[in-house]
């Protein structure tokens, strides 16, 4: 075997490992140039505030936009409650027992679920079973099933990176358990909970399968009034704009999909400094 | 009567059997130090005195630990009144990542002992004069208190936990993190606390042992091997294996 030289090897694997990370983002910067060269010009105020006219070729996305925007917010009202609730339970009450194990589990392993078998199971219990009918709140249903072990999974990572010797110095004090968790751990917590949080709001924006058969319609001719209502959403009429429309001007495909893309970017890096803002400024 | 009796005392960690049918009195307004070689028990001993250790799953316990003759591993006890009379500081200064001054009146809010300002700024004030952290910090109550040093944060653990006035202060090698200038400090002030509290210390260091506390307890595997006066214990000690361990020849 031919021995190289430990510098020039050195400097050989340290190549390596560089090109591995550039060839892991060059697509992705890719991708993000091409859409925002021919999305660009597509995004007007009147692209982001009007209905759309002329079957859609023309005319704005308003309503996928406010679609979107509503299924997302109630998801996440709907979650993020239920989800720390859980994510307490299981880091600071269960024993772990059979039964925590095996909910453990679960949680993992749901996670792993194609989101198109939540949408088929958010069709038949929501949409059909409890009568909610292709709906908002249908929708918002489905997506917070999908999310929910999501969300407890991140809660719990941020409920256990809290120190243990914080909550033995408050318990230490005579301060009662439940306490302890409501002023010593959900406080120091939650920044990496509201993190978690909004990281879920950008996956969830961008999902299709599970919004298709509960909530998504082709086309609707007005804003929606209530969460029965049904909406069009961005990923679903990025779908139609793409593939079911004859005569589609290109522009309006790409100006569909920056703004999503730019919803999904925006919430990630509001995720991210938020991260950062609350590590620098915590008063916990 | 003892402030502290504990009397055929076992605990085990599941099935690991950590302390062996102790039995103690520790006298009030003393200090007791508690030496032993690494993993002997010293730490499960002192968390069995504030109950800390129920919050280890799998912690089973036999016997009793009397303060002020009632057993506190009575069903009826309420374990965090007991807590509050029993404080705790630890290896690490653990200070919470808020003020100087919210540090001091965490236990005084969240236990809705006082709620009204002057009452809690005066208890706050009294605090950090017991740790003499008072006369440096008084302006600078509002700043976080990770910007202290080791020794300060220590100091003011100490009074986060005076002030929720316990009568029996357990230190679990309180000094192991500090230069050995703040370790004089820190044993000065608990000479300082010994006339107002009943101080449990354990100590991995022989000479703080002999510098500070009045009686000391000598640990080996789990057992209490020997417990009487400091004096004794280092100059004449009755077992052989005391000797061996303060003499040096093992541990
Ligand atoms: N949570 C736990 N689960 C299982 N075993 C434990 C646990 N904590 C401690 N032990 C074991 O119990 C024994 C006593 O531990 P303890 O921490 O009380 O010793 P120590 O005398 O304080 O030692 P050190 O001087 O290193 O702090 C050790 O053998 C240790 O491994
Ligand atoms: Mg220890």
């Amino acid at each position: 075997m031919i021995k190289l030289n430990p510098k020039l090897s050195q400097k050989l694997s340290y190549t390596l490992l560089f090109m591995a990370t550039m060839l892991a983002i060059i697509p992705v910067l890719v991708i993000i140039f091409f859409i925002v060269k021919n999305g660009a010009s597509s995004i007007s105020w009147e692209f982001l505030t009007s209905m759309p006219r002329n079957g859609m070729r023309a005319g704005g996305i308003l309503p996928a936009i406010v679609g979107t925007f509503s299924i997302v917010v109630c998801a996440i009202i709907i979650t993020l409650p239920i989800g720390v609730c859980a994510a307490i339970y299981l880091n600071e009450y269960a024993k772990d027992n059979l039964l925590t194990r095996i909910i453990k589990l679960a949680i993992v392993n749901l996670a792993g679920v194609p989101s198109v078998v939540y949408g088929l199971f958010g069709l038949g219990i929501f949409v059909m079973f409890l009568k909610l009918g292709v709906s908002i709140i249908a929708g918002a249903l489905t997506l917070s099933i999908m999310e929910l072990p999501v969300i407890i999974t991140t809660a719990k990572g941020a409920l256990n990176s809290v120190p243990q010797s914080f909550r033995e110095a408050s318990l230490s004090l005579g301060v009662t358990r439940w306490q302890t968790i409501r002023y010593v751990v959900l406080p120091n917590a939650l920044p990496g909970i509201l993190t978690g949080a909004i990281l879920s709001i950008a996956r969830i924006s961008g999902e299709t399968a599970p919004i298709l058969f509960t909530v998504a319609v082709f086309y609707v001719p007005n804003l929606p009034n209530s969460i029965f209502d049904q909406v069009m959403t961005l990923p679903y009429h990025l779908y139609i704009v793409s593939t079911q429309i004859p005569n589609m001007p290109k522009n309006v495909i790409y100006g569909t999909t920056l703004v999503l893309m730019m919803m999904v970017l925006t919430m990630s890096f509001v995720a991210i400094f938020g991260r950062a803002y609350f590590r620098k400024h915590r008063k916990w | 009567m003892s402030k502290i009796e504990i009397k055929n005392f076992n605990l085990y960690y599941g099935n690991f059997h950590a302390l062996k049918d102790i039995s103690i009195s520790i006298e009030e307004k003393r200090i007791t130090a508690m030496i032993g070689p690494s993993g002997c028990g010293k730490s499960t001993l002192l968390r069995s005195i504030n109950r800390i250790n129920d919050t280890i799953e799998g912690v089973k316990t036999e016997g009793e630990v009397n303060i002020e003759g009632v057993n506190i591993y009575n069903d009826n006890v309420d374990v965090d009144f007991l807590r509050r009379n029993v404080g705790m500081v630890f290896q690490r200064p653990n200070p919470f990542p808020i003020s100087i001054y919210e540090n001091v009146a965490f236990g005084l809010r969240v236990n809705r002992i006082a709620s009204s300002k002057e009452i809690i700024d005066e208890t706050v004030e009294k605090s950090l004069k017991s740790v003499l952290l008072w006369d440096n910090m008084k302006d600078k109550l509002h700043k976080s208190a990770l910007t202290l040093t080791l020794e300060q944060q220590q100091r003011l653990c100490i009074a986060r936990g005076i002030a929720v006035a316990p009568h029996i202060i357990l230190l679990d090698e309180p000094c192991s993190s500090l230069d050995p200038v703040a370790t004089r400090e820190i044993e000065e002030l608990m000479i300082r606390l010994k006339d107002d509290y009943t101080i449990v210390i354990v100590t991995h260091n022989m000479q703080q042992a002999a510098r500070i506390s009045q009686d000391t307890a000598f640990m080996l595997l789990g057992k209490l091997i020997e417990f009487s006066k400091t004096d004794k214990i280092f100059t004449n000690p009755s077992k052989k294996e005391t000797d061996d361990y303060v003499s040096g020849r093992f541990g």
